[in-house]
């Protein structure tokens, strides 16, 4: 078995135009940094890409859209972007907008084999359009189904060489669930280390969901909104 | 006088008891945290991934790792845990988390709720409020009682897209504390210096008043 890849370009190597490709991250929080550069170096196109959010105009995923990579955008929240809404407006790319716990709990049914889950968010709302509401004890509910991705692209803090991973603080946020319901999944990793070195007891993503796993390079790990107090 | 938003945020803090975890949405709820009574534990949920939100880091230690859900850079504190978007949205759909405290343009007298989408301009998204609205047991908006225009936020039926439907229990604008019940909303308090006349001229939708309402006192 050997999931190792040496860096990004190898590790996306097969992604093709028209992939749908769940991304990780929450804001710039734990993106897959080195894949996305990756994906805008390769110039892969027409993706549809779910993700939280579109990165900004100059990082995340909004590198993709600078170079017109990205088709349709699956995000419960878009708004730090001004190419996206350029795009957007000018009816160049299309946007799915989903409460974001639907979309996370999408993918957990993913990663768990549960074709579909039924939530109350959005009952009442045009999210509810064409989608079957459904009633237990008196409360109303929609039926959400589990979403169906070519590639799941992650990021951890620390990764071993069965694909164990392991994340550090909110970085955490989308990445396991996405790494759960990818057909193939890549992790990117700060830490790559021998199987056995991580503890066992606190493992977030057990390494039966990771298909590629490297060791990342040159993090920059932006801050949208620095907020800090004097003393 | 009317409130400005840290008294909205002040008299939101006394609806906060012992031991409830919290979400606070952006805006002037976030302002909530600043005014927790003394002697009053509550517990911040981000709904990033966080139970236990400590204030902004000190400058230089601050944590790309380690944000909010208005990406703003935070701290732990003890007890603080880490969990997925999914956890997170589980334990908020579950009714665990006790009180969420959010901003709205418009609420209906029926607690229909729209905050997310103003047709004809650029839609960011719902984010996590959906789910919020859809779930949560107890709601209370933070908002200004009326919009630039002058115009009632509080309305027999809002005209934007909703985010949810009755959900809304409790409204804090900066005229009045308004709770809302099966037949309305109802008046319970109003700020300082400001008329129930002048309450019932800027609520579009239906007001119960009864009796003496008492002035809010800061």
């Amino acid at each position: 078995m050997n999931k190792i890849y040496k860096d990004a370009t190898q590790a996306i190597e097969d992604i093709h135009d028209g992939a749908t490709i769940l991304l990780g991250g929450f804001g710039l929080c734990g993106i897959p940094e080195n894949c996305i550069t990756a994906l805008v170096s390769k110039g892969v196109n027409n993706l549809t890409c779910i993700s939280n959010n579109a990165g900004v105009d100059d990082f995340g995923i909004g590198l993709m859209l600078q170079k017109k990579q990205v088709k349709k955008m699956i995000s419960s929240y878009v708004g730090e972007n001004a190419e996206f809404e350029r795009q957007l407006l000018s009816g160049e790319l299309e946007v799915e907008l989903i409460p974001q716990g639907t979309l996370a709990t999408r993918c957990m049914a993913a990663g768990y084999g549960i074709p579909a889950i039924y939530t109350p968010a959005g009952v009442g709302t045009e999210v509810a359009h064409g989608k079957e509401v459904r009633s237990f004890d008196g409360k109303e509910y929609l039926l959400e189904m589990a979403f169906n991705a070519d590639f799941a692209i992650v990021k951890a803090w620390k990764g071993d060489t069965m694909g164990n991973l392991i994340y550090k603080e909110t970085a955490r946020n989308f990445n396991p669930l996405m790494a759960m319901a990818g057909k193939i999944t890549i992790a990117e990793v700060e830490e790559l280390v021998e199987a056995g070195e991580l503890d066992p007891n606190q493992i977030h993503t057990p390494g039966i969901y990771v298909n590629r796993i490297f060791e990342g390079k040159n993090y920059e790990k932006r801050i949208e909104q620095l907020t800090v107090r004097d003393s | 006088m009317a409130l400005d938003k840290y008294q909205i945020a002040q008299r939101i803090a006394r609806e906060l008891k012992d031991g409830y975890y919290v979400n606070l949405g952006i805006g002037i709820p976030t302002l909530v945290a600043n005014y927790v009574p003394q002697g009053i534990d509550v517990i911040l949920q981000s709904e990033n991934g966080l139970l236990g939100m400590g204030p902004f880091p000190i400058k230089g230690e601050e944590d790309a790792d380690l944000i909010n859900a208005g990406k703003q850079t935070i701290t732990t504190l003890p007890g603080s845990s880490f969990f997925d978007s999914a956890m997170s949205f589980g334990m908020i759909r579950a009714g665990k988390v006790d009180l969420t405290v959010l901003g709205a343009m418009e609420v209906s007298e029926n607690g229909d709720i729209a905050n997310w989408k103003i047709p004809g301009k650029m839609v960011k998204g719902m984010g996590g409020a959906m789910d919020l609205v859809a779930s949560a047991k107890n709601i209370v908006v933070a908002m200004m009682h009326t919009n630039p225009k002058g115009e009632s936020k509080l309305l027999p039926n809002c005209t934007l897209p909703l985010t949810g439907v009755r959900c809304v229990k409790k409204i804090v604008s900066d005229l009045a504390v308004i709770e809302v019940t099966l037949d309305g909303f109802k008046l319970l308090e109003r700020a300082p210096g400001v008329s129930v006349e002048e309450i019932i001229s800027k609520t579009a939708g239906k007001l119960i008043v009864e009796g003496e309402i008492e002035e809010m006192k800061f």
